[in-house]
């Protein structure tokens, strides 16, 4: 059974169609990188998938279980819909960390609001949120920054930041860790430091979906490769296979511009 | 002199009796008013903002004569108590100014931290008063620092219904010949002012140790 199963996936903004019958699954375990130029709709698809768009066609399916149907969407209740959207975590481009916050405080606050709403929160309060900052100090040693936990983001380079973001993500166990184009903010010596955290965690197993700029990385460290244009998934497949083999004109195209075949098949 | 100093002193109560309640009341209420003037129900919005727009776009000095006369004149309830009348308007019209710099404030704040609450599973109320809420502190407190002063400043305003503030008291040497009681009263406001900015200062440099 796959992790993720998206189904006919429509969204329109006003009178644009933004989405087209996106369709594609992802097995357990297995990273999926999103490729496509500006305006093909990659973030649009990856922000419908953490809820912060509405699609007004499909079904998402995770492990067996819909979390999203257009059609029921509109009788859930706001508990449910928060409740469901805890499947998949985020990391934005622009790392969005609390300002007033520490990186240690940034990485353990949602899980301590979430552990309020348990009911044996208050009887078992210590151990609870030991147990919260035991999991937040372990997730910011795992991305390099044991020794920056009581830094505020101001003090921390983009690249910190970015990593303080996926271990904030990591903090509540989503099933699916999407990435919003995360190294898109930063400078080229920056970015190795992130994609090598990503990387990591692909190595681990973390099922992820990345929209992503970065050709060689979705390449050699994605799984599979999803490429869109105008809204429409144009080809999907095993990494190499799309972005060595492309089988489409346009994708060939769009993978002429990072250069990434040079040489390829010569 | 000291007696003079003394009535002095006792106008300037007024005064501060009058920034003070107006701050205490002004403050919550302005909130409520930027409730209103951000809901998503249109008839409540727009009511709100032509309020905000009459406010703020009419003298102070005019309000307090509406407040003071028009009880009487369309309600038949004549207002008898003047400092009651001058509290009216100094609240109505500083809450509205206030209402003003919160919704600035909150809108200022990048959509991105309220997605990044979302994502995380947070209520909307959560990521209110988690998040938001400081950062929008952070950013209004210099302008909520010039309307405080000018607030202490305005309180000047109320004699002209009548409340015995300092300038009124002041003002009443001069028939006799003596002007600088007139004058001196630009020390007490200069004085208050620069306590206030001093604390202002305080509270801006406690939410020093971040930037947004």
């Amino acid at each position: 059974m796959a992790m993720l199963e998206v189904r006919n996936l429509g969204k329109c903004f006003a009178a644009t169609e933004v989405l087209t019958d996106i369709s594609f699954s992802l097995e357990k375990g297995e990273s999926l990188a999103v490729i496509g130029s500006s305006g093909s709709g990659k973030t649009t698809m990856l922000r419908c998938l953490n809820f912060l768009e509405t699609p007004d066609k499909g079904a998402i399916w995770v492990n067996g279980q819909c979390v999203f149907d257009a059609a029921a969407h509109k009788t859930l209740s706001s508990g449910e819909i928060r409740r469901r959207r805890l499947h998949f975590g985020l990391v934005f481009q622009s790392f969005n960390l609390f300002p007033q916050y520490t990186a240690f405080q940034n990485v353990v606050l949602a899980g301590e609001l979430l552990a309020k709403e348990r009911t044996d929160f208050r009887s078992n309060k210590r151990a609870i949120l030991e147990e919260i900052h035991q999991r937040g100090r372990e997730l910011l040693d795992s991305v390099g920054l044991s020794a920056k936990l009581d830094s505020y983001p101001h003090q921390l380079s983009g690249g910190q930041q970015q990593r303080v973001a996926i271990a904030r993500a990591l903090a509540l166990n989503p099933d699916i860790l999407c990435f919003d184009e995360p190294t898109s903010a930063l400078d080229p010596e920056l970015t190795g430091e992130v994609l090598n955290v990503i990387r990591s965690l692909a190595e681990r197993n973390t099922t992820m979906v990345i929209v992503t700029h970065e050709m060689q990385f979705a390449r050699h460290v994605a799984d599979n490769v999803l490429f869109m244009d105008q809204g429409l998934v144009v080809e999907y497949g095993r990494a190499a296979e799309v972005i060595d083999h492309p089988s489409q004109e346009r994708t060939r195209k769009f993978l002429e511009n990072y250069g990434v075949n040079e040489g390829n098949g010569a | 002199m000291p007696e003079i100093l003394q009535v002095l002193l006792g106008g300037f109560w007024e005064n501060l009796y009058i920034f003070c309640l107006t701050l205490l009341l002004a403050l919550p209420c302005g909130l409520i008013i930027t409730l209103g003037s951000m809901c998503k129900f249109k008839p409540v919005k727009w009511l709100t903002r032509t309020f905000v727009w009459i406010i703020r776009g009419s003298p102070l000095m005019l309000q307090l004569f509406v407040v003071l006369y028009a009880p009487g004149l369309l309600l038949g309830i004549p207002m008898r108590n003047r400092m009651l009348a001058a509290l009216i308007a100094f609240v109505i019209n500083y809450a509205a100014y206030f209402s003003e710099i919160y919704r600035g404030g909150i809108e200022s704040i990048p959509v991105g931290q309220h997605e990044a609450c979302a994502v995380l599973g947070m209520t909307r109320s959560q990521a209110f008063f988690k998040v938001v809420l400081l950062q929008v502190v952070k950013r209004i407190t210099p302008s909520m620092g010039n309307e405080v002063i000018t607030l202490v400043k305005d309180t000047a305003l109320a004699r002209v219904i009548g409340v015995a503030e300092i300038i009124m008291v002041a003002e009443r040497y001069t028939k006799q010949g003596l002007i600088w009681p007139l004058f001196s009263t630009g020390l007490f406001f200069l004085l208050f002012n620069g306590l206030l900015t001093i604390l202002l200062a305080r509270i801006e440099g406690k939410m020093d140790y971040f930037r947004c």
